[in-house]
Order: C-alpha cells, then structure tokens, then sequence
C-alpha cells in the first residue's frame, strides 16, 4: 500500500536522463511554484507559530465563557474537507466578500493572488501548533513561574527565560508538521489561487497540471521534488520529537 | 474631589498591598488582551469562513437550496463519498489495529522508522500520493499492460479512488490507538493469558474495551477525511460529473462554472459532517478525562 507507489514514482524518475530531470525540476515555471509553495508556506506557519503560543496558553492557562468552543473549534481545519474550505475563503475575502471588502479600498486583493494561498495555508496549518504545545504548557509546573516572580523576574523575562525554552521543542514539531501540511495542500489552494505561472502557482497544482497535459515525466519529477522535501521535513520532527523526550527525562 | 484624596491617601499608606495589587490588576488585563486577540484572530480565520458556508447555503432560501440538493450528479457525489468512507474505514481500522499490536510494548530496531513510515501519509502531498496510484496503475503504468490485458480499470474508475482514499487516511487509527495501548500496558492482558484467555478472548475482552474510545477516535477522523479527500481523488478520478466525482470535487466544479448556490449547499453538507465529527471528539475527550480523573 505505501511501498509499492513509493517505488513507482522514484524508479519513473530514475527512467530519465540525469540532465532531463535537473532540467525539468529546475524550469523556471517549477522554481517560481518551489518559491511560492515553500516561502509562503514558511510565512504562514511562522504566523501559525506565534498564534499557536497565544492560543495554547489561553486556553490552558485562563478559564472564561466559551473556552470549551473555542477549544473544539481550533481542529475545525482537520475536520472540514479542504474543497470547502478554499471555496468559503475565496468567497470571503473576494473583492464583494465580507472581509474582501474591507480590505479592497486599501487595494489590497487576497482572492487569487499569493496572499490568498498563504491565506489558505493559515487556515489548514492552523491546529499543529496549538496541538502540540498544549500539553506540554499543561505539564509545565506553575511554581517554576512563581519561583521566578517571586526572585524579581518580570512577566517579560519569566516567559522568555522560565515559561519559552520548554516549550520550543513542541513549538517547532508543530511547525514543522504545519509546514508538510501546507506544502503538500492542494484543495484549498487551487480554488482560491489564480494558479497563474510565476504569481501564485504552487507545486503541487503544477504537478496537476503537468498530469493534465499527459506530461508524466514532468509531473514525476516536480513529484519526487516534494517527496523529497516530504521526507526532509519527516526526518526534522523525528529529531525534534527525540529532543522534546529528553526534555521530560 | 473627596474620593480621589481619600483613595490616594489608603494607596499611599498600603503601599506595599497596592503594588501588588496592581500587579494582579495587569495581569488580569493583560489576560483578558491576551483572551480577545485569541478570540478575533480565531473569528477570523475559523469562526468567520465556517459561518460563511452556512450563511451561503440558505441565502436563496431553504426551496432553492433543496433544489440544488436533488440533483442526479449531486446525489452520485454523495453516493459515491459514502462509499468511499463504507470501504476505508473498517480496512484501515483493521490495519491500524494489527499495526498499533504489533508495535506497542516493543522496542526494536527501526521502530522509529516505521513509525514514520506509517506516517508518510501524512506528509505527502495527497496530489503525489495519486500521481503514484497513477504511475503504478495507469495505462502507462507498471501494472497497466495486464491491468488493461484483463479489462480492469483502476485510474479513472472507483477502485483507484478507494485505493487513495485509503492511502491518504492509512495513519489515522494506527496513531490514536498506539499511544493508547502503550498506556494501558501488558499487565491485564498477562493475567487474563494466565488465567487461560485465548489471544482471540483477551483482545475482545481485556484490550478492545480498554482502547475503544482511542479506537472510535481514529474512525471518526479516518472517516472525516475519507469523505473530505480532494487532491489525491481529484487526480485519479479523472472528476467525471454523476461518475467518478466525489462531494468535494462536486464543490469545485460547481464553484468554477459560477453555480454558486450548487457549490455551497454541498459544502453545507459536508461541513456538517466537519462539525458533526467536532462534537464526537469533544465528547469522546469528555469522556476520556472524567475516566482518568477517576
């Protein structure tokens, strides 16, 4: 089930020439869709990162009304189907949408640019971080904070120094998972992108549109590019996982 | 004028017990600063687009949207999303299950590899995942020569659809169950081995009951995504209307030729089920810390 369409698609592009496969992956239609998918993604998660932080420890940390629903509502991303998602959005922040069209007086225009696909991103990475840090913000014992308050600590220099170097192991894992997950997205991305070549095409609609056009040698090396970064990222949480666990120990 | 002097003058004698008062003072309004940017941030990125759909759907009323929801190629997306999720869910609960087993209480080498491996579905991008079922079962693929000998099609037909959707939920039970068996650990179902349990009877009396929220977990996720799946559907199913094409991929065709009231009543659908699978969740978390905290 995974091993065998793994094969497949390294052997395809083991079947061309080494120069035919840097000249396909290095096109420059394909590095214009590597620099959105990958820059916009970074920017999105590095959001996604900072809000994360704000969002585990609100919840964690402070009891008020509807804590619970904000709380549930935070996987709606894992829940709701992507084709749904980038539909809403798109409708939202179109130039007649209700948040389109506060922002299109500023001629700002989300809706198919590359603000819309990092918009998009937002959305589906949004749950990683907040899911990561929670239970380790919920482990944190309080009486450290306290200890450090008590010895003339600011607030700024308790969370920085006490409350942050804990936390960063699971803040990064859930970047890093936000980081595959936007990268690989494609339902949400291809209905509020204009999928326009070097503005806001990213990988993986180049890669649908390349099988499209029958052009599989194409399509299997922009593929295994991915792939290959799929793996990158997989081996960079394993190892961020392997220091969170020393930081129980 | 009074108030202000008198105030001034209690602040000024508990100078002590005022500082740290106004401490608290600070962080309670830097708690509730904190709470609204959370809430606006979250209203909009979540709570706005999700309330959009809702809104879209019965703009035209509750006759129009019915109307957008009785036709054929609507009806044969829904049919098809229930398939897919009928033939996807038990398979892989069946898989994770024997994979969680066979990885759980053990240590050996490579565990943490394979751990990954059968978390590859997760990172790979689902439009790889179905340009792969494409290269090994397509026309031009490694199993399309005998594939097409024997009139069987795969790519572009509902079994390369079944295959991806099970390929792109493959981690979902495997992943809630592990960490829920690692917990419970080996002792009880020693004992009941001891005790003369055949492996059948401990696993359905002794394991099963001790992960069936974990378990049911995993479904509910595995079945939301099974019914959610666009990339890799959309590549292998070659998106047929009233054929091969599943609700979400129904979404989009209907959003690209301008029917909008279409295209929102079928996420209305699934956005149900999005928020249906929410409920089950919370309440399955509900359950599991009233039963820990026993």
């Amino acid at each position: 089930m995974l091993g065998l369409p793994m094969a497949a698609l390294v052997l395809k592009a083991s079947t061309l020439e080494l120069p035919e496969i840097w000249a396909i992956a290095t096109n420059p239609v394909a590095l214009s869709a590597y620099d959105v998918t990958f820059v916009t993604a970074l920017w999105a998660v590095a959001i996604n990162g900072i809000a994360g932080i704000a969002i585990a420890w609100v919840l964690v940390r402070y009891e008020f009304p509807g804590r619970r629903i904000l709380d549930a509502a935070i996987d709606l991303p894992f829940a709701l189907p992507t084709a749904v998602a980038g539909l809403t959005l798109s409708t939202i922040y179109s130039d007649v949408g209700w948040l389109g069209s506060l922002l299109a007086p500023f001629g700002i225009r989300v809706s198919f640019t590359r603000l819309g696909v990092a918009v998009a991103m937002i959305f589906i990475s949004l749950p990683f971080v907040v899911r990561t840090v929670q239970p380790v913000l919920q482990d944190l014992e309080q009486e450290v904070e306290e200890a450090a308050w008590m010895l003339g600590a600011t607030p700024w220099q308790t969370f920085w120094r006490v409350v942050l170097p804990p936390l960063v192991p699971a803040i990064l894992t859930g970047v890093a998972l936000g980081f595959s997950r936007a990268v690989g997205e494609y339902g949400s991305i291809v209905i509020i992108a204009g999928n326009l070549p070097f503005q806001d095409l990213i990988a993986p609609v180049l890669i649908f549109q390349r099988l499209e056009q029958f052009d599989y040698a194409g399509a299997t090396v922009i593929g295994t590019v991915l792939l290959l970064v799929s793996l990158l990222v997989l081996l960079v949480i394993n190892i961020l996982q392997a220091w969170g666990r020393k930081y129980d120990n | 004028m009074t108030t202000k002097a008198t105030d001034g003058a209690i602040a000024n004698r508990q100078v002590s017990a005022g500082s740290t008062k106004n401490r608290r003072q600070d962080v309670s309004t830097g708690k509730w600063l904190l709470i609204s940017a959370v809430v606006l941030y979250l209203g909009l990125v979540i709570f706005i687009p999700a309330i959009n759909v809702f809104s879209q759907a019965f703009k035209g009323g509750v006759s129009e949207f019915i109307a957008a929801i009785s036709s054929r190629n609507f009806r044969s997306a829904i049919t098809l999303t229930v398939i897919m999720a009928i033939i996807a869910v038990p398979l892989n609960t069946i898989f994770g299950l024997c994979a969680a087993r066979a990885i759980a209480h053990k240590q050996f080498r490579g565990r943490t590899l394979l751990l990954s491996i059968i978390d590859l579905p997760f990172s790979i991008s689902p439009v790889v995942a179905g340009l792969m079922l494409i290269l090994l079962y397509g026309r031009n693929g490694w199993f399309g020569p005998i594939l097409e000998g024997n009139n069987i099609k795969i790519i572009f037909a509902l079994p390369g659809m079944i295959l991806a959707t099970i390929f792109v939920t493959l981690p979902f039970v495997a992943r809630e169950v592990l960490p829920a068996l690692e917990e419970i650990g080996t002792s009880q179902e020693e004992a009941a081995r001891t005790l003369g349990a055949t492996d059948w009877q401990t696993f359905w009396r002794v394991t099963l009951p001790s992960i069936r929220w974990s378990l049911l977990y995993g479904m509910i996720l595995t079945n939301a995504r099974a019914m959610g799946e666009f990339g890799a559907i959309v590549v292998v199913s070659g998106n047929i209307g009233g054929k091969t094409q599943t609700l979400p991929l129904y979404v989009e065709e209907a959003h690209i030729q301008y029917q909008t009231q279409s295209a929102y009543a079928a996420a209305t659908v699934l956005a149900g089920l999005a928020v249906v699978t929410l409920i089950l969740k919370t309440l399955l978390e509900y359950r599991t810390a009233i039963k820990s905290s026993d």
